[in-house]
């Protein structure tokens, strides 16, 4: 089993690489650049010339992607041009990251909790008005652009019903680590339990057609020959086989932490990396790009990976070899 | 009697992989050196426990797995690995019918389209019969025309052509795969278990059937199954298999009457018998037959680390062979 | 005198189809004495497996209506509401599946399967680990500590019956059905499981409902033998009666069918046609006559009494078409599937 980790964890390192390029490439492939893009009326060309020649940008992306990879080795993922001008991108990161994860960790949670609950519910209660009423409200949130229900929430509890705080993670650099943990689950609660609320649908729908098939299968019988109750028979025997085929997609959920963050964030002004991403794509911040996407692209491989792990210590039947 | 196909050593291994760079450090042995010979117009019966190698020595027959090592030749030609026997066209002659007579039919394809397939790509024969070389035609009436006669010769209507597999039940089912595997004209037809998924009743429908165009139409018949009785019936010759090696092999008579390695009595004395009057005696047999079985395992078996592996085969009469260590002399 | 275990009279059992009720067994009267092995053959659709799950109460209550009376030691099961039932699966009757596989749950170690069927019934068991570890000694594994650890792929086939037998005997059930226990086995193995299963039953005096399409099956564990057919029973017997003078036409021809005792020179005989759809059974007659081409049709469609016929005090008949029933010769082949 571990060795087989390991020989993973060394296979993305070639991945990694090609990942890299890719992203260099796009980013330079975006039109403008970050000088360019604070033109005014009173810019000097020539000064902005010499600023981009200072920081390389006149030269052929594979010269910069050369010179990139050799900062990235030695921990320097460049300084910031616009969203935080002249800060380096690891500290940009470093702070955005925790307030991000914690919302994505929460919505994950969340979006878990509820759907198995619903789906449970619907199974046990089939075809009745519970079960139908439950798929007309998951085929909703999803058909309904996720934004409208952002607003929606965020007019809910933070205006008419203010339990939430307006905006910001409740971070401070100031403060120590359990101070800021808590004071940043007020924070992140409510974006967490938005996004939890109205992406449960895919899950619902997967789990509640498992659980009917797995209701059909020989072993659910011999559990009920031996006399176990049928509540019994869902608790202990049909969930954990229909949920199989779903917990492999737990480890892709930290993959989707960054993106699923970005509408989130930018509308509960909540600044983690989502609302960074936007802002330093207007600016074409190319260091915070090229850095934010490969860090996405990590997250991809270790989702993967963490897929693979959860799969084989769920089903015995699975072995790594 | 003429040599059709002759199996020589063959074996087909599946490489075990482990370690950190998964290397491939062990074998798992589905046949494991077998030799035999098919005769033209004969029919065999391998039969074997699951696992024993007997349906892996089918594919190998019919180019559905390439063996490790070892050669098959047809009529003295090497048909050995998949692209010797594309080469000389060899599935017109060879042709299979499988168990599971819902996953080896297109659900997509009608009865028509199903059975005029083989007849697309080797042409219609002119006549039906094993083993019949002279012209074949690629005409689309010459196929619709053939179609109709293979349903007929199976028992089917000519409504058939445009239903789908789904419409019929799984003893209609085996006679469409029958039918599609006779449409060729081949000498040989490699049956695996075509009737262990069958009630009774009509069971006896497809053997009959089978023996019929076995006979009309002089094909030879691998029978293979895990079934005594049914191959017992079937064939002439029968063949035991046991950890990817041949055990014993004769006549249907050598093995029935005078079966000698421990493992075909064990599956003898397996058989349920209808005889109520003999049931505590059987089970009595049984019982001593299996303590042999355990007690004297190297009598009949030599080890091959935690695996029993037959002896070689030693002629014993003119037809009838067994995996005995020196014959068991 | 022997002990009646199991009394089912009149039962009949009725599945929704696309609204409506279609009877799949009509009116079945039978019984099983402690210490006797009664085995119920058909081939599927007979009706056979239904019957088994009106005794254990597993149909689809919504979409199955179940009438007659099943007595299990005196005690009425038809009408038991699904709390009632629960207390009674698994501590009076044990069952017994086809495919120990995919009737084993996957993701569970073998031992707690067992320790399941014990503890559902009796929570404040103690002895449930020994007690887990004796009954798999019982049906034979002699290695019951690593096996317990163990989930159902790791076993083989017949190890894994070897459990399944092992659950239903957790509680020392009075009767024990056995639903087609050695169809997915090889021959060496199905041996086994069959001898595993008369020495247990020897052992417990239990009564045993063995269903099957085997004829081989049943001549080598049955005492008493009921043979269905489009849910209903057509012959009731000893197991001696029945191979050694077997009646009902259908038995006949099953007899003739099975390959093992039919000379290789000879055709088997082909029961022609096919068994009647649900809501295409008419249970007044006799249905499988439908399937003998040489009758004419008066005698196919006479009404036939609900009562068996009487043979002798060991064997009963449906109908009279028995008294003169003859194969035609030779025996028509040609028919279609």
């Amino acid at each position: 089993m571990w060795q087989t980790v390991l020989r993973r964890v060394l296979l993305m390192i070639p991945q990694l690489i090609l990942v890299s390029i890719l992203v260099f490439m796009l980013a330079q492939l975006m039109p403008g650049d970050p000088f360019y893009g604070n033109l005014n009326p009173n810019s000097d060309l020539a000064t902005i010339e010499r600023m981009r020649h200072a920081a390389g940008l006149d030269l052929p992306w594979y010269e910069q992607y050369i010179k990139w990879v050799g900062n990235v080795l030695h921990g320097d993922l460049g300084t910031s041009y616009v969203v935080n001008k002249g800060w380096a991108v690891t500290r940009i990161i470093g702070q955005r990251i925790w307030p991000t994860l914690s919302m994505g960790i929460i919505a994950a949670i969340l979006t878990y909790f509820l759907a198995i609950t619903q789906a449970l519910l619907a199974a046990r209660n089939e075809n009745k008005l519970i079960d139908r009423a439950l798929m007309v409200w998951n085929t909703m949130t999803s058909a309904v652009p996720s934004i409208v229900f952002y607003f929606i929430m965020m007019v809910l509890f933070v205006y008419i019903i203010p339990i939430f705080p307006i905006s910001g993670t409740g971070i401070d650099d100031s403060q120590n680590f359990t101070t800021n943990f808590f004071g940043n689950l007020s924070y992140a609660f409510l974006p967490a339990l938005t996004i939890a609320l109205f992406s449960t649908n895919s899950i619902f729908q997967y789990l509640r057609s498992n659980l009917l098939d797995q209701q059909a299968q020989d072993y659910v019988r011999t559990a009920r020959a031996k006399g176990v109750q049928i509540k019994d028979v869902f608790r202990k025997h049909i969930l954990r086989n229909a949920f199989l085929p779903i917990a492999s997609g737990i480890g892709y959920s930290i993959t989707g932490v960054l993106g699923g963050a970005i509408f989130a964030e930018t509308i509960f002004g909540y600044p983690g990396l989502g609302a960074l991403f936007v802002q330093a794509l207007s600016g074409r911040d190319y260091t915070v790009i090229t850095a934010l996407m490969l860090l996405q692209g990590f997250l991809a491989l270790m989702g993967g990976l963490l897929s693979d792990i959860i799969s084989a210590w769920v089903d015995p039947r699975i072995r790594v070899k | 009697m003429s040599e059709l196909v002759r199996i020589e050593n063959l074996k087909v291994y599946y490489p075990v992989r482990s370690g950190f760079f998964n290397r491939i450090t062990d074998n798992i042995k589905a046949v494991d050196d077998v030799s035999f010979t098919i005769e033209a117009g004969q029919t065999y019966g391998l039969v074997g426990e699951s696992g024993s190698g007997k349906t892996t020595i089918g594919k190998s027959l019919v180019g559905l797995e390439n063996p490790t090592s070892g050669k098959i030749l047809f009529e003295g030609q090497e048909v050995t690995q998949i692209k010797q026997k594309k080469a000389i066209n060899y599935n017109k002659d060879v042709q299979m019918v499988f168990q599971d007579s819902q996953s080896s039919l297109n659900p997509r394809k009608t009865i028509g389209e199903i059975i005029a397939e083989p007849l697309k790509s080797f042409g219609v024969p002119n006549k039906i019969g094993a083993g019949y070389g002279g012209e074949r035609s690629f005409e689309q009436s010459k196929v619709d025309e053939r179609v109709l006669e293979l349903l007929d010769i199976v028992g089917l209507p000519a409504r058939t052509i445009s239903q789908y597999p789904f419409q019929f039940s799984g003893g209609q089912r085996q006679r469409i795969g029958v039918a599609r595997a006779l449409a060729t004209n081949p000498r040989l037809i490699v049956a695996d278990e075509p009737v262990s998924a069958l009630d009774l009743s009509v069971q006896a429908q497809v053997l009959n059937f089978m023996k019929k165009i076995q006979r009309d139409y002089a094909i030879s018949f691998l029978f293979i199954s895990h079934d005594l009785g049914v191959v017992k019936y079937m064939t002439n010759n029968i063949a035991i298999m046991h950890n990817g090696r041949f055990v014993e092999l004769g006549t249907t008579e050598d093995i029935f009457n005078d079966a000698s390695h421990i493992y075909t009595k064990r599956l003898l004395s397996a058989i349920p018998s209808l005889d109520v009057s003999q049931r505590e005696a059987k089970r009595v047999y049984r019982k001593k037959v299996e303590a042999e079985f355990t007690q004297h395992q190297d009598t009949y078996y030599q080890q091959d680390g935690k695996r029993l592996r037959a002896y070689d085969l030693q002629q014993v009469t003119k037809t009838h062979f067994v995996a005995l260590e020196n014959g068991g002399v | 005198m022997k002990e009646k275990l199991l009394d089912a009279k009149d039962v009949s059992v009725a599945f929704k189809i696309a609204g409506e009720y279609q009877t799949a067994l009509h009116k079945v009267n039978l019984s099983i004495n402690r210490g006797e092995v009664l085995a119920l053959v058909g081939e599927s659709g007979s009706g056979k497996s239904t019957f088994a799950m009106s005794v254990m109460g597993l149909h689809n209550p919504e979409q199955t209506q179940v009438t007659g009376s099943i007595k299990l030691n005196d005690n009425e099961l038809i009408g038991l509401t699904e709390r009632q039932f629960d207390k009674y699966r698994g501590v009076s009757v044990g069952m017994i599946f086809q495919d120990p596989l995919s009737s084993l749950n996957p993701l569970m170690k073998i031992g707690d399967q067992i320790a399941e069927a014990i503890t559902v019934h009796d929570k404040q068991s103690k002895e449930v680990k020994n007690r887990v570890q004796q009954l798999l000694l019982d049906v034979g594994i002699v290695d019951a500590k690593r096996v317990s650890q163990q989930y159902p792929h790791e076993l083989s086939g017949g190890m894994r019956q070897r459990v399944m037998i092992a659950i239903a005997l957790a509680n020392e059930p009075d009767l024990i059905i056995a639903d087609e226990p050695t169809t997915a086995l090889d021959a060496t193995i199905q041996a086994q499981i069959l001898d595993l299963i008369k020495e247990i039953q020897l052992k417990k005096n239990a009564g045993i409902l063995l269903i099957t399409h085997d004829l081989g099956v049943v001549a080598e564990m049955a005492d008493s033998v009921n043979v269905m057919y489009a849910g209903q029973i057509v012959e009731q017997a000893s197991v001696e009666e029945l191979f050694n003078n077997p009646k009902h036409p259908y038995t006949r021809s099953l007899l003739r069918a099975d390959p093992s005792d039919v000379n290789p020179g000879e055709d088997l005989y082909a029961i022609p046609g096919t068994v009647p759809a649900l809501n295409d059974m008419d249970h007044s007659k006799d249905l499988f006559l439908q399937r003998v081409p040489w009758l004419n049709d008066e005698v196919v469609n006479a009404p036939v009494s609900e009562e068996l016929q009487k043979v002798n005090a060991q064997h009963y008949v449906r109908g009279n078409v028995w008294k003169t029933f003859e194969f035609e010769e030779p025996v028509n082949n040609e028919e279609q599937v």
